[in-house]
């Protein structure tokens, strides 16, 4: 069956909920690419975007290995430019009225207005992660000791993922 | 309302009369391949997490662009728009440098080295994600990426946040995605409304009807 249609709008759409990152989207991009297509399972979308957090660029890549799964290259190829282009679009054009809409009272309201809402679509992204992600103590552990290194120290957070892989060979076996 | 500009692919000018410049007055000289190549590089070499400081790093510092404060305006656009700041910060850079050219050679350059190695994971993963061995270290992988996402939450509730009231609109978007489980858009625009509403302009209200 061609998938090609529905991965255009599957990720057209979740391009325009990632407000504050890409994370914003990761519930519904659940919903969608497990629960409603069956593309990959829940475990795979986790592992994937995991992995997509250690390539460099911008961090929601993994779109690109689930476009690869579902129709190959043209997928991938298709994933990447329903992704961006939306996006891509709205804030060149926004880019080019942003002066304008310096003299318009609403700007300020929208911009602090949203500043929360990203903040909670980030955290409930996050929390759906860790309802697959989190399986026990070791994996708890290892998702704290994360948090509190990269808040009190400025190494690179690839390696702190790497080393995740250590724990994981060595203990999650 | 943005005239004609976006169609027309400036040469040596940039487009679009309301355009701001940077301060070096730079566009222009730019070619593409400078900019593409100059992406291509922060695409590449952004290992962890925040592109941001690797932008800033090239923009600013090594190449001095842009200065500080068209960065952080271009930055402030970035995060108010959906989208990742990473190609979001690409389309606003790339088209001060060079109109609508430089706009897709910075986001083009930015995303292609993920791209190909997501796809070679992709292939990765499909012949050998699921042996044991591999099972173990993606578990770990994943938990240290829970770990990351949420100090990366934290910093931007702690840039972004002003108010203690913020921490109700939180809240709530959090309470409506995860624990209602309402759509994300229905909790986007529910949500977002009601905040926007709360920080409406208090003066100036006139101008309110011309939305």
């Amino acid at each position: 069956m061609n998938q090609i249609p529905a991965l255009i709008r599957v990720f057209a759409y979740l391009s325009l909920l990632t407000v504050g990152g890409g994370m914003a989207a990761f519930p519904e991009l659940k919903v969608l690419t497990v629960d409603v297509h069956h593309w990959l399972t829940f475990k795979q979308l986790i592992h994937l975007y995991s992995v997509g957090q250690m390539a460099p660029g911008p961090n929601m890549m993994m779109i690109v290995s689930i476009g690869q799964w579902v129709a190959g290259l043209p997928g991938a190829v298709v994933v990447l430019v329903a992704f961006f282009l939306p996006t891509a679009l709205l804030t060149f054009i926004i880019g080019r009225l942003w002066n304008r809409l310096g003299k318009w009272p609403w700007r300020e309201s929208i911009q602090r207005g949203l500043a929360p809402v990203s903040v909670g679509l980030l955290l409930a992204g996050c929390l759906t992660m860790a309802k697959g992600a989190i399986t026990g103590w070791i994996t708890a552990a290892t998702a704290l000791a994360v948090f509190v290194i990269l808040l009190r120290s400025r190494i690179n957070p690839a390696l702190l993922i790497l080393g995740g892989a250590v724990v994981g060979l060595l203990a999650l076996r | 309302m943005h005239r004609k500009a976006t169609n027309r692919i400036p040469a040596t000018t940039p487009a679009g009369p309301e355009l701001v410049r940077n301060v070096a007055g730079l566009p222009g000289k730019l070619s593409v391949f400078q900019i593409f190549r100059t992406f291509l590089l922060i695409g590449a070499t952004s290992f962890g997490g925040s592109v941001v400081a690797y932008l800033r790093n090239s923009l600013v510092v090594k190449h001095e662009w842009f200065d500080d404060k068209t960065f952080v305006e271009l930055l402030s656009i970035s995060q108010s728009l959906p989208g990742l700041n990473a190609t979001n910060m690409a389309v606003l850079a790339g088209d001060r440098l060079r109109g609508i050219a430089g706009a897709i050679a910075a986001i083009v350059g930015m995303c292609l080295p993920g791209a190909v190695l997501m796809y070679v994971a992709a292939l990765a993963y499909r012949a050998h994600g699921d042996r044991p061995l591999a099972t173990a270290g993606l578990k770990g992988v994943a938990a240290a990426a829970v770990g990351l996402i949420l100090v990366t939450t934290l910093q931007l509730g702690r840039k972004s946040l002003s108010h203690k009231y913020d921490l109700i609109f939180v809240a709530l978007t959090v309470i409506g995605v995860n624990q209602l489980h309402q759509s994300v858009p229905r909790v986007l625009i529910g949500v977002g409304v009601l905040a926007t509403l709360w920080y409406r302009p208090r003066k100036n209200r006139r101008e309110v009807s011309s939305r």
